[in-house]
């Protein structure tokens, strides 16, 4: 009503308005209108609980979020193993796409397309070396593929082989390089397939496994709700501030390793901060020594890093997208650092 | 009997219709026709206030179908909120957000509004000031708001009547048609607003139809009521047109203060303390209008006072409305019956004047001249305040 840039008469009056004001506290018969906080301790307290972070976040729970996100954090899948005659490992996968509507938000619904009904895909994982073979099923109503990242043959690359509505397309080969890779469809349009939820997380274990440490995956995404081509809601795990409203525990002097995949569309750069803490970073999870001791990493869009980190202190630790739209829009967490062997 | 009859055949078509509503409503035939195409959502903002450390929002359902307010933004960040009565409104149906939010005074803030299907409504607050509380502080305020802008000037144009009652018929012509420029440049002002207003309210209210509605039924109603009166010869016939023009400012004016409160309740006033005297210049010229009609009729001291008061005071009326309960439907309503009292008036005036040059033609440099004059009187105040 008042961004009309041609002036009408009524705004004029609406600027006068305020010299009347003006004219009428001078006259004394109004108090003055700003009331600021601070100056009585009721006050005080009304700001305080003002700001208390829990108000920074969704109204209620997500019921239906095809992931539960405190399993699906510490859930990893390594298939059906077998041996092959050379003496390999042999790891079986079968992945369908799937329509389904998600709960992308407290009462928010979104239409999403998914592998094996859930967003992000399962956490698939193998071992260096290992024979990976995916038997892909597309359920869906549009073609899909799964394009894995790493070394393959090309027609194991999910680009030129579309898999149509019902068909099915084997993908096999051996996993390779080591590190924190990822899967998504890569039919076209392809923004539109990875926003609507196809995509997971794919780890290659070394030969030489990583010391033994408490692991954990994150899928930093988003979700377009209207169609407007930027997120309304962000997340780590599909789910805004899962781990803001059940932080994650964590015990005090364990080593933590994060597998971390940007998965987030639209925006070009996503990142982490961790509070209280620096993690090493083993940038695309493809070297056993750190390349980097840091608080906070950016992850380009499909970019990845395994993070490593022990906490000294106990207490809340809030982790988040450094960009501060992201975290008050749902990337962010907390870790609850618990002294004891014990964690329920 | 047969009377009774009459009125039965009239009501066969109703019944047909109310059974033929009840068979499409009832039936699974809106399906059908829909073909399962998602629903349509539209929310309105109707009203937000701000409070320390609250943001209130009024929201009207506006589309065909039930829409669920899922969550809340402010500034992009998922915010805190209560909903009454219902997190999901019907159609029409109405829902009170109350957001605590730390907003910050004289800067923006944008609320969102996420609903169930992931669809998003948005609101800017232009100016975030904290809004009035209903009180004697409130009524004082807004009441001030009304008197400056609205009783004051009109008052100070009543102080044309003892330099009018001198002059002679010839110019007061002039004169007259001096207020029937100024009058049909409130009318379209009034008009313009009311459609742009009108452009605000939920859909379904149809806001450039209530422009229509309002206005033709202010024009209806006033001639219905006085025509018969304004169109006497004489004294009486110029008295009851000097009451029109005054109906006609008031109720522009009641439309003004409207507009007036609400901006400033909304904080959407922006700063400026010279223009009140511009105000006064500019509407003083609306005493005038109101006075010239009876200037050689010798009216009665208490007669000036009922007319000043009738087309002043509105103003203070409409800057309590807006300030206490603005809603675009409202606004939307009162702009329009001024608009439309505004246009019968200036038709009685046309009336009276044309009576009056009987016999001579009525479009003489003078009165033509005057109308213009108007015009420009108007539109030049209207820089000054600018």
């Amino acid at each position: 009503m008042s961004d009309n840039l041609p002036i009408t008469r009524r705004d004029l009056l609406r600027r006068g308005a305020v010299g009347v004001a003006g004219i009428a506290a001078a006259s004394g018969t109004v108090r003055a209108a700003e009331r600021r906080f601070g100056h009585d301790p009721a006050s005080h307290a009304a700001m305080m609980s003002l700001h208390d972070p829990m108000n920074a976040t969704t109204r209620g729970r997500v019921v239906d979020g095809s992931i539960d996100p405190a399993v699906f954090l510490e859930h990893f899948d390594g298939g059906v193993v077998s041996e092959l005659p050379d003496g390999r490992v042999l790891r079986e996968f079968a992945v369908t796409a799937v329509d389904r509507e998600i709960e992308v938000a407290p009462g928010v619904f979104y239409p999403a397309w998914t592998y094996n009904g859930q967003v992000p895909g399962p956490t698939l994982r193998a071992t260096e070396g290992d024979v990976v073979r995916v038997r892909f099923r597309n359920g869906g109503t549009h073609a899909h593929t799964i394009h894995f990242h790493g070394i393959h043959g090309a027609n194991m690359d999910g680009v030129f082989e579309v898999v149509a509505p019902g068909a099915e397309y084997v993908y096999e080969f051996e996993a390779n390089p080591f590190g924190l890779h990822l899967y998504h469809c890569h039919a076209v349009p392809l923004k539109k397939h990875i926003a609507k939820g196809l995509y997971g997380t794919f780890i290659v274990d070394p030969r030489t496994p990583r010391p033994p440490a408490r692991e954990m995956v994150m899928v930093l995404n988003g979700f377009d709700t209207n169609f407007d081509g930027s997120n309304e809601v962000y997340a780590a795990n599909t789910v805004p501030f899962a781990y803001h409203h059940d932080p994650i525990p964590v015990r005090k002097g364990e080593l933590q390793r994060l597998y971390m995949v940007n998965m987030l569309e639209f925006d070009l750069v996503n990142s982490i901060h961790l509070h209280g803490n620096l993690f090493h970073v083993f940038r695309t999870g493809t070297t056993t020594t750190p390349h980097e001791f840091t608080d906070t990493l950016m992850l380009c869009q499909g970019e990845r890093h395994v993070l490593e980190f022990t906490f000294e202190h106990t207490g809340r630790f809030m982790f988040h997208a450094h960009q501060s739209e992201f975290t008050e829009l749902g990337w962010m967490g907390v870790f609850n650092v618990i002294d004891g062997a014990v964690i329920a | 009997m047969s009377a009774r009859r009459s009125w039965l055949l009239g009501a066969v078509p109703l019944v047909m219709l109310a059974v033929l509503v009840a068979l499409v409503a009832g039936t699974g035939f809106l399906d059908f026709l829909r073909g399962g195409a998602p629903p349509v959502e539209d929310i309105t903002f109707d009203r937000v206030t701000l409070a320390p450390g609250t943001i209130t929002v009024e929201l009207v359902n506006g589309g065909p179908d039930p829409v669920t307010i899922a969550q809340v933004t402010v500034d992009e960040a998922y915010w805190a909120f209560t909903i009454t009565p219902d997190a999901t409104l019907g159609r029409l149906g109405r829902a009170r957000l109350d957001i605590p939010y730390p907003w910050v005074e004289d800067e923006s803030h944008q609320i969102a509004l996420l609903t169930s299907t992931g669809v998003t409504f948005e609101h800017e607050i232009a100016v975030a000031r904290a809004s009035p509380t209903l009180g004697a502080d409130f009524f004082g305020l807004f009441g001030l708001i009304g008197l400056y802008v609205g009783v004051i000037p009109v008052a100070i144009g009543l102080l044309w009547y003892p330099f009018l009652r001198r002059i002679g018929q010839r110019w007061l012509h002039f004169v007259l048609a001096l207020t029937a420029g100024l009058l049909i440049f409130l009318g379209f002002d009034a008009l313009h607003e009311a459609l742009e207003t009108g452009a605000t309210v939920a859909g379904p209210y149809q806001g450039p139809l209530i422009v229509l509605v309002g206005m033709l039924g202010a024009i209806l109603a006033l001639q219905a009521v006085t025509g018969a009166r304004a169109r006497v010869a004489g004294a009486e016939g110029r008295r009851t047109l000097a009451w029109l023009v005054a109906l006609g400012i008031g109720l522009h004016n009641l439309g003004e203060g409207l507009a007036i409160g609400a901006a400033y309740a909304l904080g959407e006033a922006a700063l400026g303390t010279f223009l009140i005297v511009g105000f006064m210049i500019h509407n003083s010229t609306e005493g005038l209008g109101i006075v010239a009609p009876i200037a050689h009729d010798r009216p009665a001291i208490r007669t000036l006072l009922g007319l000043g008061f009738l087309a002043g005071a509105p103003t203070i009326l409409g800057a309590w409305i807006g300030g206490a309960a603005y809603s675009p439907v409202l606004a939307t309503l009162f702009l329009s019956v001024g608009a439309g009292a505004i246009a019968q008036v200036v038709m009685v005036l046309y009336g009276v004047v044309a009576r009056e040059t009987a016999g001579r033609p009525m479009w003489a440099p003078l009165t033509a001249g005057g109308l213009f004059a108007g015009l420009l009187v108007m539109y030049g105040t209207g820089l000054l305040v600018a």
